[in-house]
């Protein structure tokens, strides 16, 4: 992570990496796509609906993920003043948001044909309604700062305060009633998962993580040259 | 083929959410490479006007 930290290295790095990226996800994608849509069985309670579960279920771990990505380049932002930590955060927020949005209307739209409703307010959908909350929060109070650098380490300290809501979301069909079933992949004693669905599910979830590689770079090379932008209007403005 | 598209009588469930995801994705990617697009520009254009305040001296 240190070497990446250059920002300049990091232009020149991003830039060989990314067409491969692209290239995988790409074709991570068409499998993925492939084996949920039509080699994947259909269930025998839930039918077809259970394909929602191909994305539903990757959008709700990369929302989770993507703010564990916030919150380490936050500390990372706040402790060694990475500057591309603080860029990469404010980068990648969006995205985030986007993957809680895409879970909570995809979990909608699987609630109500096997629960009988598209929403309860319980441990589970309200913690996620929480997540898509703290990002939106995280993309308006870091746009409210005349001062970009200020407003990156407000934002840092607020990412890292919503922390606490991550296992309450991980455990929160353990520890309380709820409509929604408790893990069925990431458990100790293993996934409980059919190979004939869990592999589907594995290819899409890395589809999507590619994706949001893919995305993360490119927003975090656009921060990085707005913030360039920014400077060479500043000498321009000062005369120089 | 159209037994594919019923989704065994979830298609209203099943192809909002597949399409609701493209959506997502395609919109992300849009936006995404839309402002490093404009940002380069931007870049282009002052680092241009400023080379040229450079060649014609400072008094210019």
């Amino acid at each position: 992570m240190h070497r990446f930290a250059n920002p300049a290295r990091f232009m020149r790095l991003s830039a060989r990496l990314l067409p491969w990226l692209a290239g995988a996800t790409a074709l991570l994608l068409a499998v993925g796509l492939y084996l949920a849509l039509i080699a994947s069985p259909p269930d025998y309670q839930q039918g077809q609906a259970v394909r929602i579960m191909y994305v539903h279920v990757p959008s709700a771990w990369l929302s989770m993920a993507v703010y564990g990505a916030m919150a380490l380049a936050s500390i990372a932002y706040l402790v060694w003043k990475h500057p591309l930590a603080g860029l990469f955060t404010k980068a990648v927020a969006p995205v985030g948001a986007g993957f809680t949005a895409l879970c909570l209307v995809t979990g909608s739209l699987w609630g109500e044909p096997m629960w009988g409703t598209w929403w309860v307010w319980d441990a589970r959908l309200t913690s996620v309604l929480i997540l898509f909350f703290l990002y939106l929060g995280y993309i308006a109070l870091v746009g409210a700062f005349d001062d970009a650098e200020r407003g990156l380490r407000v934002g840092a300290v607020l990412v890292l305060v919503g922390t606490v809501n991550l296992p309450i979301i991980k455990f929160s069909v353990d520890w309380w009633n709820t409509l929604h079933q408790p893990a069925s992949v990431g458990r100790l004693d293993g996934p409980t998962m059919d190979t004939a669905m869990l592999i589907p599910l594995l290819v899409m979830a890395l589809a999507f993580t590619l994706l949001f590689a893919v995305l993360a770079l490119v927003r975090t090379r656009a921060e990085l040259t707005w913030r360039k932008v920014e400077v060479l209007r500043l000498f321009q403005a000062a005369g120089e | 083929m159209g037994t594919f598209f019923e989704m065994g009588g979830y298609a209203a469930y099943v192809w909002p959410a597949y399409g609701l995801a493209t959506l997502v994705v395609v919109g992300l990617l849009v936006l995404s490479v839309r402002r490093l697009r404009s940002a380069e520009r931007m870049l282009t254009l002052l680092e241009q006007a400023r080379r040229e305040r450079v060649d014609d001296g400072p008094d210019a």
